[in-house]
């Protein structure tokens, strides 16, 4: 009985321990800026790319004398590529850490996830590459550097249409994601606005891993090319599984796509797709290679979109405090709304008054493991 | 007489503490929103691990679905509030701000409770003919078509979780429903009722020989259960303001397991030293999150082999401090053959 | 009718990995009443053996002969990790009560998937290619050399286990145990012996298993076994519990049914199906297709 009792006062105090012994981290010194990502699970190089080009950017900025007198430090936490884990972190981030700003998310689920609770804390959010459109209206402290999804799904039509002379389309959603979804939408819309047919719609849930039913579906209903506007993990294994059930027709895909690791799952049977993206590494403009070299330099590898966008985010986040001269919430929000011509990696970027970036989009091949710049497309070329 | 008197004590005391942590009665004395986070965290723990040591604990049932009615709970009041919550408080705009708040939490948690409950009677009335192991899968397999059925209602959100639900839920109506379940939970064990649960659990087929309405008895535990369960998921998605059905897989039904067999089955405070203990080693070590589950599972085994009764075991914590009170159903758990 | 009969051919080769999996609950669970929980991931860390031994090998080009070595590698490894689980977690509590048991299950399957994340990481792999690629096509279907591997694989696997434990003397023995565990101790049965080889050759199964789905899929992650064990698990129900023929059956059903409402409803229904055929049986038919009816003794 007294050995019970000790047992439990003891294990007691060390729980509570450990529970009060969680303080914040960052001096006074500095401007701390938090960033949730999703830095394991299934679209964990969304969330490492991204944290690499924020921190690369922000390294940058700290060498060169840092903002308003002080250096930036970045505090980056994961959400497990979990929706319901991006509120807890943000939640933390905020709470516990004290943050001032937030960057993050990829995925637009998890963005929607955390928006409302940066929103209402009155912390300034800006997604490097959420791309559904309900992501900004959330409120007016939750920003964008990317373009819609709205914009991308018309690109991609006006591609397969115009250039790829595919007038029979078979669609493979991700019902579990906020961005396939929406983009099934947009697509689907401006492909029959073209004058194309939609020949099947099937879905999937992100994590699954045989597809080959809903492919075996797809095979009967003949299409010239599969719409695929999901996340890499699943894309490649989908492209494999269905090179190997025999279809033949073009994949086409999103910016959902990029990721050093597609080639990796895929393989051969990626070649000849294509997927609309922010920015392919082919570029020659200077901005871009210079990005790309010291990218290279730093982490030892090519810097895919996300990468750049998450860069890029950093930077206006940066050049917003400057701007505004403080760290205060408001204040850092209406600088950033106030944006223009931004020289950023993947393109110049004006902030409109959605909160939305207006930017060119452009379709990459893959081809032997590399993705090719094949064709951009400016906004005004699109009529969603 | 003595009971509303203790009711109120402790409702002035939740408000009193509510009213401290969030800064509302003396300025600048407040505590960290995350830790404030934790706690309310842990009272929602405390009434699912409650809720589910009646059916498991002290009947006997091994339910591993729980995690299903929370989800009902969840996303019924939460649409709920979504839908009808401004046209509820325009309907009490005399009430102060407080009480209309409370007002829409109150009819949300109750139409939560009301729908788990039902779900409870659907889900009970086939499983509970069943025996021990076979009981288990059935209910985590109705867990999961609950989970799955949620995730194709788009009007939820589906598969991308759903939003914008407003924050009523304090640390006040938390503690309030902990207290509330614990109370309940607490009567119906000290009932004649709570004797033929515990018998039922003990041997139950000498407990049909007895006359004992077993199924009956069964069914209405689970329901109760389930409804508090309910409740439990209201408060959780009024609370985060954002539920996702990953929320309420069958991991969440183990954890719950985990809570209260570490506490001990069939003991109301081991239940709540459990879920205390539960969501404080969860958020002490979100560093170290990855070793948490392997943690909590190997404690889990080392615990079946060492003290299968978990900590209290059968008894309540008043025992330890009293020597007074007999624990309920006797000595712990006898094995089965 | 062409979509039809491939979406059939899917259904088989996924129902023969189930079937594979639901040999050993329904083994186990027959000599000790016992739903072996961490069943699901011994098939995960036979898929993740399968994985590494088959990148050791892979300097020798796709072959038959490396394919057979990387299942027989991780067949044998699984053995022994069935026999260790059993031995150190589920010998001591095998006289508590049922719950405990069930607890305890419960408990190694979590601590198995958790260290897994811990050591293998939680991001999926990908299974390298291992036999030569060939396909076939008979009347318009497509029978890819993966799809035509699993099925041969997973029956010769089952005649194999039949033809053990109908003719051999342990598999006798196996079947006293699984009827009454006391009767056949007081026989002079190592009781202890035959429950380890009933672990073993579930894992075993289990791990073949696990290499076969690596080579189709060939995707593979440290949770991989919590759905594929569930449905195993309902399948060896649905088939009748303790019946070795009724796991076989009861898989390729569970299996064809899955594809086809995937491949003709919708895909966000699929994890529904398994759980709802399991609640019907048990509600119905509770002794499954081909079992006995379990009388409760006092």
């Amino acid at each position: 009985m007294m050995r019970l009792r000790i047992l439990a006062a003891v294990g007691l105090a060390a729980v509570l321990a450990t529970t009060l012994s969680c303080g914040s981290k960052g001096s006074q010194k500095e401007i701390l800026i938090g960033e949730y990502g999703s830095l394991t699970g299934g679209v964990a190089t969304f969330g490492i790319s991204t944290k690499n080009g924020s921190e690369l950017a922000f390294d940058d900025i700290n060498q060169k004398g840092g903002i308003l007198g002080q250096k930036i430090k970045l505090l980056v936490e994961d959400d497990q590529s979990k929706p319901e884990e991006a509120g807890t972190v943000v939640n933390k981030l905020i709470h516990q850490d004290h943050v001032v700003a937030m960057l993050g998310h990829v995925v637009s689920s998890h963005s929607l996830a955390a928006a409302p609770i940066c929103q209402a804390e009155k912390i300034p959010m800006i997604s490097p590459s959420s791309t559904n459109p309900r992501v900004t209206q959330v409120g007016n402290y939750i920003f964008r550097v990317c373009f819609l999804d709205t914009f991308q799904g018309a690109v991609m039509a006006k591609f397969a249409y115009d250039t790829l002379n595919v007038k029979k389309v078979a669609i493979l959603v991700d019902v579990r994601s906020d961005y396939s979804v929406g983009l099934q939408t947009f697509f689907g819309q401006a492909f029959k606005k073209l004058g194309g047919t939609i020949v099947t719609e099937q879905s999937y849930s992100q994590g699954d891993s045989d597809f080959r039913a809903q492919l075996t579906a797809i095979k009967g209903s003949n299409p010239e090319a599969i719409y695929v506007p999901g996340y890499y993990t699943e894309v490649g294994t989908i492209v494999h599984q269905a090179r190997e059930l025999g279809i033949t027709a073009v994949f086409l895909g999103s910016d959902g796509w990029d990721s050093p690791k597609l080639w990796e799952i895929g393989g051969t049977a990626l070649n000849g797709s294509y997927f609309s993206n922010h920015y392919a590494t082919d570029d020659p403009s200077p901005v871009v290679q210079k990005f790309i070299n010291d990218y290279k330099a730093k982490y030892g590898q090519m810097p895919d979109a996300l990468a750049a966008l998450g860069y890029d985010a950093a930077r206006i986040m940066a050049d917003a405090m400057t701007r505004a001269g403080s760290t205060d919430g408001a204040k850092v929000r209406d600088k950033i709304a106030e944006t223009k011509d931004f020289p950023g990696v993947t393109g110049s970027i004006t902030i409109n008054a959605d909160r939305n970036a207006v930017k060119t989009a452009v379709i990459v091949k893959v081809e032997n493991g590399k993705y090719l710049l094949t064709e951009s497309i400016k906004p005004d070329a699109v009529k969603p | 007489m003595k009971g509303l008197l203790a009711a109120g004590a402790v409702i002035a005391m939740l408000l009193l503490v509510n009213g401290l942590l969030s800064g509302g009665l003396l300025p600048g004395v407040s505590m960290s929103p995350y830790i404030l986070q934790v706690l309310c965290l842990a009272g929602i723990n405390i009434t699912l691990a409650v809720s589910l040591n009646l059916i498991n604990g002290f009947t006997g049932q091994f339910s591993i679905g729980h995690a299903g009615f929370m989800a009902i709970g969840a996303y019924s009041g939460a649409y709920f509030t979504v839908t009808f919550g401004d046209r509820l408080r325009s309907i009490f705009a005399l009430l102060p701000e407080f009480g209309r708040e409370s007002v829409v939490l109150l009819v949300a948690l109750s139409i939560g409770a009301v729908l788990a409950a039902i779900a409870g009677f659907f889900v009970g009335v086939p499983s509970l003919r069943l025996r021990g192991d076979y009981l288990a899968i059935v209910t985590l397999g109705f867990g999961e078509i609950i989970r799955v059925f949620i995730l194709n209602i788009d009007a939820v959100g589906g598969a991308r979780g759903y939003g914008g639900i407003p924050k009523l839920a304090n640390f006040f109506w938390i503690y309030f429903f902990a207290a509330a379940t614990i109370l309940v939970v607490y009567r119906i064990v000290h009932s004649s009722f709570g004797r033929t649960l515990v018998a039922i659990r003990e041997d139950e087929i000498a407990a049909e020989a007895m006359g004992v309405h077993t199924t009956r008895a069964k069914v209405i535990s689970f329901v109760v259960s389930s409804a508090m369960a309910g409740v439990a998921g209201g408060l959780f998605a009024h609370y985060l303001m954002y539920v996702h059905t990953n929320s309420f897989s069958f991991l969440r039904s183990f954890e719950i397991i985990i809570m209260i067999v570490i506490g001990g089955l069939g003991s109301i405070s081991g239940s709540v030293l459990g879920a205390v203990l539960f969501i404080s080693l969860t958020e002490g070590l979100r560093e170290f999150a990855q070793y948490r589950m392997v943690l909590f599972s190997l404690m889990l085994i080392v615990l079946m082999i060492v003290r299968p009764q978990g900590i209290l075991g059968h008894k309540e914590f008043v025992t330890f401090l009293t020597k007074r009170r007999r624990p309920i159903g006797g000595a712990p758990g006898t094995t089965g053959t | 009718m062409t979509t039809f009969l491939q979406q059939l051919v899917n259904g088989l080769s996924l129902g023969s990995i189930y079937a594979l999996i639901a040999l050993g609950y329904t083994m186990v669970y027959g000599v000790l009443r016992l739903i072996n929980f961490a069943h699901g991931d011994v098939y995960m860390v036979g898929a993740y053996v399968g994985y590494f031994l088959s990148r050791r090998l892979q300097g020798g080009g796709p072959s038959l002969v490396s394919a057979l070595l990387v299942m027989l590698g991780s067949m044998i490894a699984c053995a022994l990790l069935g026999i260790l689980i059993e031995r150190l977690a589920y010998r001591p509590v095998r006289r508590e009560a049922r719950l405990t048991l069930l607890i305890t299950a419960i408990g190694v399957s979590l601590f198995i998937e958790n260290v897994a994340q811990l050591v293998f990481g939680a991001d999926p792999k990908f299974f390298p290619s291992l036999a030569p690629r060939a396909d076939f096509i008979v009347a318009g279907v497509r029978l890819t050399s993966e799809q035509i591997t699993v099925i041969v694989v997973s029956f010769l696997l089952m005649l194999l286990l039949r033809f053990f434990i109908m003719k051999t003397r342990t598999g006798k023995a196996m079947r006293a145990v699984s009827f009454s565990l006391d009767a056949a101790r007081l026989m002079g049965i190592s009781t202890d012996w035959i429950i380890s080889v009933t672990f073993a050759l579930g894992s075993a199964l289990a791990a073949a298993a696990g290499v076969l789905i690596g080579m189709q899929i060939p995707k593979i992650d440290p949770l991989m076994g919590i759905m594929y064990g569930l449905k195993a698990f309902v399948a060896a129900v649905l088939g009748g519990i303790g019946s070795i023929p009724g796991a076989v059956l009861g898989g390729l059903l569970i299996g064809t049914s899955e594809v086809m409402v995937v491949g003709y409803l919708s895909s966000t229904y699929r994890e529904a199906i398994a759980f709802g055929i399991l609640i019907l049986v048990l509600i119905l038919r509770p002794q499954g297709l081909l079992g006995r009816v379990q009388k409760e003794k006092v």
